[in-house]
């Protein structure tokens, strides 16, 4: 077994004997299942409106009523639940010392990075699986289209992927798991806050900069179904930029 | 197998260990005598490649641990101060990722296990989880895990802290078992452990090497005069001035607690016989008489202090922390 892989199996044994997953996992869902149940109900209300208007059944459009308000929600609270996945990462192994178990173990500071982020990943990534029983739902009772439904999901995936990278870098810049989560909240909802900026500098070159780097745009284009290499590009810098950085504040941590 | 060379480490403007140079042989059990804060840990942190030396260089079985850290780490087993467990793992757990991460294959994983959890008696909590055991279970974990690959350098830090007696005793006899085919270093400040289970003993004071040599050396070392311990039975009150006129010997102290006078003859001389048959001559009743040899622990006082001459700081607390010398 790769050292990797231990460290993946380790983290997600410890992230289920902990109290953290369950709750977090439990908010989670109920907090997506209410989202979805006012989207669905809000869309339920506008056809009758329609109806009235028109005298006839309207087409709706499941995925502009419901999945795209409901995904947008979604992101902003994964903002707000992921960095309490990530929070203890680094923080508690420094807490306990344990720390210096792994740094003295022949186990390259890279294989420890990537093997916590892919262990909280598959976390989420199931926790994210879990949330499809609603549009599966909704597929028995009405029709979409399901491309778009299935880019928002790698949306959500890549999205999920940038944040809790951020919440690994936060958790090894600090001893304190408080600290780690609410560094991460910061740095998140500053990048989000960029998007904002963007719109304010308006048409100009340091505008098209600003709204790049936040990552509304590139999920707001995959929520729509389009999938843009420009889009898939900036996760993958954002994933590959936030665990460098991780890397390099745990590696440093031995000159201190 | 280990050589550091003049290795030196700050932290900012606090230098935590100045040039300490030492080596230890293939099959060598070395312990690291200080006081808190002497430097001991931090040693051993740059030995284990947790952090690197801000001067010198350190090797460890030919490799450097700051070229090489990966063939260093991969043939150290390493004890830190505070046992690296996970809580919510139990101990059987807990092996099988150490072994992991170590780069133990599934067979050789499982070979490893049995041998710590039989050599450290941990069978009963193997499948506990580790947050429920006691403070003496966590240390023997803590040190079934640097075993547990068989590595031959091991540096334990404080191996028998927070054992009880018997679990002492036991893990004196382990790390005594280890010489010859493993190299240890292990820190303590309890002397009578570096003269139970170590041929030579570093004493370290304020991040330097004081004294190196094996205990019985550094005892005789620094012996400048024998001692020689009197307690008589009815004593007259010019005891101490009529002792001191006898020939050969140098000075007389009073004990403090057991009544005794301590004699204090040249070097090399032993007038046990002369002060024997003196006491006895004048009827004074003689109770007791015995050699007193300077122990490791009267070096250590004797090396710190005389820092504390120099540099004029706070170590005669220091000093006094080093514990009493526990009977077992």
């Amino acid at each position: 077994m790769t050292p990797v892989r231990a460290i993946i199996a380790k983290e997600l044994r410890s992230a289920f004997v902990s109290p953290i997953v369950y709750v977090v996992s439990a908010v989670f869902l109920l907090i997506f299942g209410v989202l979805s149940y006012l989207a669905v109900v809000n869309a339920g209300s506008q056809a009758v409106r329609l109806m009235q208007l028109q005298g006839a059944a309207p087409q709706l459009n499941l995925n502009d009523l419901v999945f795209r308000p409901t995904f947008y929600s979604l992101a902003i609270v994964l903002m707000l639940v992921l960095p309490l996945l990530t929070m203890r990462l680094f923080a508690e192994e420094r807490k306990l010392k344990t720390f210096e178990l792994l740094m003295t173990s022949p186990v390259g500071v890279h294989e420890i990075v990537i093997g916590k982020f892919l262990g909280v990943y598959a976390i989420f990534l199931g926790l994210l699986a879990l949330t499809g029983l609603v549009p599966l739902v909704l597929s028995f009772y009405s029709s979409f289209d399901w491309n778009p439904v299935l880019t928002s999901y790698l949306g959500l995936a890549l999205l999920g992927g940038l944040f809790l990278t951020t919440g690994v870098l936060a958790s090894a810049l600090t001893e304190n798991q408080i600290v780690a989560a609410f560094l991460s909240f910061g740095l998140l909802i500053l990048v989000w806050l960029l998007g904002g900026v963007g719109v304010v500098l308006g048409d100009t070159p340091a505008g098209h900069l600003v709204s790049y780097l936040s990552f509304i745009e590139h999920f707001d284009r995959l929520v729509r179904g389009l999938v843009d290499t420009k889009d898939l590009v900036y996760y993958a810098c954002g994933l590959v930029l936030m665990l460098f950085l991780a890397h390099r504040v745990v590696e440093s941590q031995r000159w201190k | 197998m280990i050589e550091a060379h003049n290795i030196t480490k700050r932290y900012g403007d606090l230098t935590a260990i100045e040039r300490v140079t030492f080596t230890v042989a293939k099959g060598e059990v070395l312990a690291f005598l200080g006081p808190n804060g002497a430097g001991k840990t931090t040693t051993m942190r740059i030995l284990t490649c947790f952090m690197p030396a801000t001067e010198g260089t350190a090797r460890v079985a030919g490799f450097d641990c700051f070229e090489q850290p990966v063939e260093v780490k991969r043939r150290i087993g390493y004890l830190p101060e505070t046992p690296p467990v996970y809580q919510e793992l139990t101990v059987a757990e807990y092996l099988t990722f150490v072994g992991r991460i170590k780069g133990l294959g599934a067979a050789d994983l499982r070979r490893g296990l049995d041998r710590v959890v039989e050599r450290l008696s941990l069978g009963d909590v193997r499948h506990r989880l580790i947050a429920n055991l006691s403070r003496g279970y966590r240390q023997r974990v803590g040190l079934a895990q640097a075993l547990l690959h068989d590595p031959p350098v091991l540096i334990l830090d404080e191996p028998t802290v927070g054992l009880d007696p018997k679990q002492i005793i036991e893990i004196r006899e382990l790390i005594k078992s280890l010489a010859g085919s493993h190299t240890v270093i292990l820190s303590t400040h309890i002397l009578p452990e570096a003269t139970a289970v170590c041929q030579r003993v570093v004493i370290i004071n304020r991040g330097r090497i004081v004294a190196e040599d094996t205990p019985e050396r550094l005892s005789a070392r620094l012996r400048r005069s024998e001692k020689i311990s009197l307690i008589v039975k009815q004593p007259p009150a010019d005891l101490a001035a009529r002792l001191r006129a006898l020939p050969g010997i140098l000075n007389v102290f009073e004990a403090t607690d057991s009544g005794a006078l301590l004699l204090e003859c040249a070097l090399g001389r032993d007038l046990r016989d002369e002060v024997a048959r003196y006491v006895v001559t004048n009827g004074w009743g003689l109770l007791e008489l015995k050699t007193v040899s300077m122990t490791l622990e009267d070096v250590f006082l004797h090396l710190t202090q005389h820092e504390e001459g120099l540099a004029g700081g706070s170590q005669t607390q220091a000093a006094v922390q080093i514990e009493e010398p526990r009977n077992l």
